[in-house]
């Protein structure tokens, strides 16, 4: 039980879990927080974790995920190798559109460690979106949770019409 | 905190090389931006390959004369956009308007004068050997050197500022210019912040063009450790040191990581594929096959702090973008590296 599932467990009534996985303290609990002041008709719950895989002890008690966003802070290369074990951990039905890569700290290019390229590389091996986003400003962190609020809301399908494999969408460019 | 491992023997795993043969994809920042906006049907930009840094051949002799003064200063780096209506012919010219205006500065705000004032002098002059092909323009060298008039028999003059633009193989900026602009986009200073900018501020409203600090991230700092590792040189040379600096701490936390440079260049020769040529998976082995060994000594992930110094024996580069060479023979080779850099920030 080691790899996450996404549909391995029963949905709740009105809810939404979002996972947040990356090895920096702080920011990720900003967010969270950012997220759950947010203006929602429906519950949200946020859970933190710095590396996958999530211990099992607590397992039978850990509702089921519906969006997971991999935080890899561009200071610092270590989140990067971080967010690539993790990733073994994932099973292949999430990446239809419930994984989001979320770069952060690109407000200070000049402390930049990690290679922007190996990023987009990721992105493109696993089909999921690349945003960016810098944590420590209030308004753009603000912003980014009310982006992330919305792709959640898409992918526990509280909006109608629209599914998550429409997050493909966001990855591809239109070339003629 | 100083922490030296003095190993003789880095028995490093080198099975961890993840190499398939290809290279990745592995440009600074901005411009993978850059790139990706134009070219939409290619997302990812092709493969930089950085030719390994040369030690110029046929001039040796003649370079280490006149450039000798260059080496072993701290050189503080800026980043300059074309200059508009430079030409080369005009030097005197430009020295006789430039020491005027630096004379009219200092005066400014003086009510009155006591005793022997200094004369600064201002020579601009062209050194010709430092660039990288025909197509590059020849770098410029602007110094400040005084003069004390109190004692006119004593007529030594000291240098006491610095500066000089210099372009490399900046083929990718100066072949798209219109015919009016010059292209040096390297600026290194050595000298009193005061005088930098009474010299940046001429021209910069002479020539229309804009100065910028050019800071090197630690990505770029990990090439270079890479690049100049891979160097021969001659005399025993210092071990090659890199400095971290740890984030987030109640107190600033500086880590040394100095390595014996023939260690250093074993790890690099088992590396590098192709001689004379760089690639970005090349340098992430490097870093991370230290960044290994030093967590199986001292349980720290290097990797999660951040690289602020590189000191090899060909150069030393800050993260606040301050350089000293070190070796006359790689001086154009560390040149195209800054060159490219600065062109970088530019667009």
């Amino acid at each position: 039980m080691a790899v996450l599932r996404p549909f391995s467990k029963l949905p709740e009534l009105n809810s939404a879990v979002l996972l947040l996985v990356g090895s920096e303290g702080d920011f990720q609990q900003k967010l969270a927080e950012a997220i759950l002041q947010e203006k929602k008709d429906f519950t949200v719950n946020v859970h933190i974790a710095t590396s996958l895989p999530l211990p099992s002890e607590r397992d039978h008690l850990r509702p089921q995920i519906d969006m997971i966003v991999f935080m890899i802070d561009i200071k610092n290369k270590y989140s990067l190798k971080n967010v690539e074990d993790s990733l073994a951990y994932v099973d292949a039905k999430f990446f239809l559109g419930k994984v989001c890569f979320l770069v952060t700290g690109v407000g200070r290019v000049n402390c930049c460690s990690v290679d922007m390229n190996a990023v987009w590389k990721l992105g493109e091996n696993y089909c999921s979106p690349v945003l960016f986003c810098e944590l420590e400003l209030e308004g753009t962190r603000v912003a980014t949770a009310q982006r992330l609020l919305r792709m959640l809301q898409i992918c526990a399908g509280y909006v109608p019409g629209v599914s998550a494999l429409y997050f493909s969408t966001l990855m591809t460019t239109f070339s003629s | 905190m100083k922490i030296f491992p003095l190993v003789s023997n880095l028995n490093l795993p080198i099975a961890i090389c993840k190499d398939t043969g290809r290279p990745s994809w592995g440009l600074p920042f901005g411009r993978a931006r850059r790139r990706s906006a134009l070219s939409p049907s290619s997302r990812l930009p092709p493969a930089p390959r950085r030719t390994q840094v040369k030690a110029g051949a046929a001039e040796v002799a003649e370079d280490t004369q006149r450039t000798a003064f260059l080496l072993r200063k701290q050189w503080t780096l800026y980043s300059v956009t074309p200059l508009y209506r430079f030409s080369e012919a005009h030097l005197r010219d430009y020295s006789r308007l430039l020491s005027a205006f630096v004379a009219a500065e200092k005066k400014k705000g003086l009510a009155v004068e006591i005793g022997g004032e200094l004369d600064i002098k201002v020579s601009v002059t062209s050194l010709p050997d430092l660039k990288g092909s025909d197509r590059d323009q020849a770098a410029i060298l602007v110094q400040l050197s005084s003069r004390s008039s109190a004692s006119p028999k004593n007529s030594e003059e000291k240098v006491i500022w610095s500066g000089w633009f210099c372009c490399v193989a900046g083929d990718e900026l100066s072949e798209n210019l219109p015919e009016a602009f010059t292209c040096l986009p390297l600026f290194l200073v050595n000298g009193a912040e005061s005088n930098t900018a009474i010299v940046g501020t001429w021209f910069q409203k002479t020539f229309d063009c804009c100065f910028r600090r050019l800071s090197l991230s630690p990505f770029n700092l990990s090439w270079m450790a890479a690049m100049w590792t891979g160097c021969k040189v001659d005399k025993p040379a210092s071990a090659t040191e890199l400095v971290f600096s740890v984030p987030r701490l109640p107190h600033p936390l500086h880590i040394s990581y100095a390595i014996n440079l023939e260690d250093a260049q074993a790890l690099w020769a088992t590396i590098q594929k192709t001689p004379g040529e760089i690639t970005q998976e090349e340098v992430d082995v490097f870093m991370d096959c230290l960044y290994s060994h030093f967590y199986r000594h001292f349980k720290i992930h290097l990797s999660a702090t951040k690289l602020v110094k590189v000191s090899t024996a060909v150069a030393s580069a800050h993260c606040d973008g301050i350089i000293k060479f070190r070796q006359s023979q790689y001086l154009t080779g560390v040149l195209m590296l800054l060159t490219e850099l600065a062109i970088c920030q530019i667009q």
